[in-house]
């Protein structure tokens, strides 16, 4: 059986597992890519954001067939050395609390940062609200990523 | 009663300490474990710090890490007693262990158990490398001070922490009566903070949790339950579950049997070489169920019974004065009825341990804020000495009290005995919904007698819940005392005649702790009865508040004959001081603005104050209703005594989300039984606050204080719904009083 080709992290990967399997488990369980986090198992929560073409997806609902042919990026490869706008924001502003969903705010962040470099409040509230944080630390994701765009608090 | 006893160049955690470091084993006891423990025999000495012949200062964080910043604020407080450069430091995971003292990561109570203990052993390493350097140099001691990382000489010759090592290890271990401790003014990091020591690895995706732990040879599994709590498996039909791919086989586990305590519930494993398998597999098992005893909890019947059972008189836990006789003169009497339903954790990452169980010993890696209580658990459960278990403690993602329970641990071990493998187990997200240890359902109802100028002159107040006791003893119905402590026997109002009640209520579900406790239902209906009564009487409610709170006094629960737990600490040092919760009332009032903001319709602020945890918070809450009735919560004020301050911005940042998990149970949060099956599974029909539905900003005002340090991870919780409910009469004229506010129509 022919495997199923894309790109993660810019490493080409080829699965050929079931089609069916959400990205999420085989980013996690065979890539050992385990920045990318379980939280609902239904695209409710948005711990195991990734992005699939630039574009902000739950990995848990996505499954690998629909990837094929796509650049992947997660957490892992948000940045060569951590240092993308909004880790360095979200370590300025000690965004994080127990952290858990941090990876996949940051890339639903990401993704909003590409296309609107300048969010608004509401745009913030817009964009991330797919992202859960039961920590509470929703004040500081949005002045993470004000930080990041330049945008005055 | 802290004391160092000993000195060991002997490695004590495998490959933490290269041969030649320092290794400090400081013996503490924290005051409430003494007895408990001493009396257990199995104490042994606690915190280490070791030093490195290359300088680096190793310090063991032996409680659990779930996003407080516990992990890296007593780490802290050692390194600033031992004048250690913060950027020299490694902080070692402790695995679980007796000799470390109490480690489950619960109650608040961190710092308030470990703030000393941890400056000791800072304190005495210290002044073994002043006492080396002293000796080398052959001058007296007191010419000699460690500062950042060096001990310096007045004549200005300095040596290293690392080239002390050698000679500090031959030192005497100074007494506690020797300690010399640095006064605040020369803290270094007390009271100042430093960047969480996790926050990189975080925001890079290498954080390890329970949920990443990988052993070689690993397989997963996910686990099907029985939905009625006691339920038993009648039979089970594997056969489709075997035909999906990745699928390795099946596990019949064994049920638990009341009470439940921390055991696995027992059920149908199955076992496959990715966690997708695992939970595909277990969709296709065909399972008969034995529903047990508990089939016919239904929640609407079960709250109908603890209203029934709060409107009758029922046992005093706490009596001043004669509420009766003042009723039964008539005048003016107020009655209302609050309840608080069922609530889940959900902390993102649901339970998920690994474990492998390999010549009759466990090697398992958690996301536990107990990893004692998993030593006994999983040593029970797989019938070997708890010595035997060793228990590593990852990142927490959340634990808000459901953590401390480490059935799924045992699950786990249980299975990695069975299959002779190691086993991760993962539970789902509706797993972790439908089988949580709830947050307790309450009712509470409260009755008062005002007199002419609306000020209350008795004060009866009644509750009943499942207690969390029942979770360990079957037959329990009645509060335990900590629970009565938790804001119900210890409210601060000065009215002659008060009388606190608690009456019995079976369980039907796991009961357990959640973040601040029974103090989320007691504070809801007090704050709320209160706010009510400064309504009837037209008054400030703030004014009208501390009117009643009276003047500032320590209130003396052991005169009255009050039992007051006061959460493990003893009264005279922590005393309920009710100038303390009228100093943060202050300070909120002028932080929020409150005197200037007057109710409108569909905007309103609200107010609520209440200790917990030894920890004084009073909040104002800004609520806008707009006319879909959609809430929004543009502010929040939150002023805080909670005694010295340790690491300010970790303070802060509990404050903030205390008040969005405050805000996520007032809003949305219920849980329910129909025939004994949670209806709810999964985000959607459990919702916790979103960015745009938690407040826009929150305030924290600290009160700055010399003052023992107390607890704040849980008492920003207890206030919010309340003040939430208060702000939204003052708006719309609606009072509510059932939680969710979800279920009130507000236009």
């Amino acid at each position: 059986m022919e495997g199923i080709a894309f790109k993660v992290n810019g490493t080409p990967c080829s699965f050929s597992g079931d089609p069916e399997m959400p990205l999420l488990w085989y980013l996690r369980d065979q890539l050992h890519l385990t920045g990318t986090k379980f939280g609902c198992g239904e695209g409710l929560c948005g711990a195991c954001t990734v992005q699939v073409e630039g574009e902000a997806v739950p990995s848990c609902v996505t499954p690998v067939k629909s990837v094929a042919g796509k650049n992947i990026v997660t957490i892992e490869g948000l940045s060569a050395r951590g240092d993308h706008p909004l880790q360095k924001a979200w370590q300025e502003g000690n965004v994080s609390q127990c952290g858990y969903c941090q990876s996949g705010q940051l890339m639903q962040a990401a993704a909003l940062l590409r296309k609107k470099p300048q969010p608004t409040d509401e745009e913030i509230d817009d964009a991330m609200q797919g992202n859960i944080c039961r920590c509470g630390t929703y004040q500081r994701i949005r002045q993470g990523i004000k930080r990041a765009a330049g945008v005055k608090s | 009663m802290n004391q160092v006893i000993r000195v060991s160049r002997r490695g004590f955690l495998k490959g933490t300490f290269s041969a030649g470091a320092l290794i400090l084993c400081a013996r503490f006891f924290p005051d409430q474990a003494t007895e408990s423990l001493a009396a257990a025999g199995e104490w042994q000495p606690g915190v280490y710090l070791g030093i490195e012949p290359d300088g680096t200062v190793i310090i063991v964080a032996h409680r659990s890490e779930m996003g407080t910043g516990i992990r890296t604020a007593l780490p802290m407080v050692a390194a600033d007693e031992l004048e250690a450069d913060w950027t020299r430091v490694r902080v070692e995971q402790a695995i679980g262990d007796p000799k470390y003292g109490d480690q489950n990561t619960d109650g608040s109570k961190s710092i308030r158990d470990f703030y000393d203990p941890l400056r000791q052993a800072g304190a005495t390493a210290r002044l073994m490398l002043e006492g080396a350097a002293a000796r080398q140099w052959g001058v007296p001691v007191a010419e000699c001070r460690a500062n950042n990382h060096q001990v310096k000489h007045t004549d200005g010759r300095v040596l290293g922490f690392g080239e002390l090592v050698k000679a500090a290890a031959r030192q005497p271990v100074p007494t506690q009566g020797e300690l010399r401790f640095k006064t605040p003014a020369e803290f270094r990091y007390i009271g100042h903070g430093v960047p969480m020591i996790d926050q990189a690895d975080i925001c890079t995706g290498k954080a390890v949790y329970g949920i990443d732990a990988r052993m070689p040879g690993m397989v997963y599994a996910a686990i099907e339950r029985s939905p009625v709590l006691g339920g038993l498996l009648k039979s089970y039909d594997d056969r489709e579950t075997r035909k999906v791919r990745g699928v390795l086989r099946t596990v019949e586990m064994e049920a638990a049997r009341p009470p439940y305590g921390f055991q696995a519930l027992g059920g149908v494993a199955v076992i496959a070489d990715s966690t997708w398998a695992a939970m595909e597999g277990r969709k296709r098992l065909q399972i008969v169920w034995n529903p047990g005893p508990h089939d016919d909890y239904e929640s609407e019947a079960f709250k109908a019974a603890l209203q029934q059972t709060v409107r009758q008189p029922q046992k005093a836990v706490r009596t001043l004065g004669d509420v009766e006789a003042v009723f039964a003169r008539g005048g003016t009497i107020h009655e209302a009825e609050y309840y608080v339903p069922h609530l889940a954790h959900a902390p993102m990452e649901p339970p998920a341990a690994v474990a492998e169980f390999k010549d009759g010993k466990v090697m398992a890696w958690a996301a536990t804020q107990n990893p004692q209580a998993v030593q006994e658990t999983v040593a029970k459960a797989v019938g070997i000495d708890k010595t035997k278990v060793t228990c590593h403690v990852t990142l927490l993602g959340g634990g808000f009290g459901r953590k401390s329970k480490p059935d799924y641990v045992a699950e786990a071990a249980i299975l990695s005995k069975k299959i002779g493998q190691p086993v991760q187990v993962t539970w789902s997200r509706e797993d972790d919904i439908r089988h949580d240890y709830y947050h307790s359902v309450a009712a509470m109802y409260m009755k008062a007698a005002t007199d002419s100028q609306g000020r209350p002159t008795a004060w009866l107040q009644r509750c009943a819940f499942p207690p969390i006791p029942s979770t360990f003893d079957a037959a329990a119905t009645y509060a335990g005392d900590g629970e009565m402590a938790q804001g119900w026997v210890d409210v601060p109002f000065s009215i002659p005649n008060l009388r606190a009640e608690n009456g019995p209520a079976p369980n039907h579900v796991r009961i357990g702790w959640l973040r601040s406790v029974a103090n989320i239902y007691h504070a809801f209906a007090v704050q709320s009865f209160i706010d009510e009564l400064a309504a009837a009487a037209g008054r400030d409610r703030i004014e009208y508040f501390l009117e009643v709170l009276g003047k500032p006094r320590t209130i003396d629960f052991k005169a009255e004959g009050t039992a007051n737990p006061n959460y493990g600490k003893p009264l005279d040092q922590y005393p309920w001081d009710t100038g303390r919760l009228r100093r943060v009332v202050e300070l909120v009032v002028e932080k929020s603005g409150w005197a200037s903001v007057k109710p409108e319709k569909g905007r309103a602020l609200g107010f609520a104050a209440h200790r917990s945890f030894l920890s004084y918070i009073a909040v104002v809450v800004d609520v806008r209703v707009d006319d879909k009735g959609t809430i929004s919560i543009p502010r929040v004020d939150v002023a805080v005594d909670a005694g010295r301050i340790i690491h300010p911005d970790r303070v802060i940042a509990q404050f903030e989300g205390a008040t969005v998990f405050g805000v996520s149970l007032a809003l949305m949060g219920e849980i329910t039984a129909k025939q004994g099956r949670i209806l709810q599974g999964n985000f959607d029909d459990y919702p916790v606050a979103r960015i745009n539905e938690a407040p826009y900003r929150t305030q924290v005002h600290l009160v700055p204080s010399e003052g023992l340090p107390t607890g704040v991870g849980e008492p920003g919780v207890p206030p919010i719904a309340p003040a939430i409910c208060n702000a939204l009469f003052a708006a719309t004229g609606k009072r509510i009083r059932q939680l969710p506010i979800s279920k009130t129509k507000l236009v």
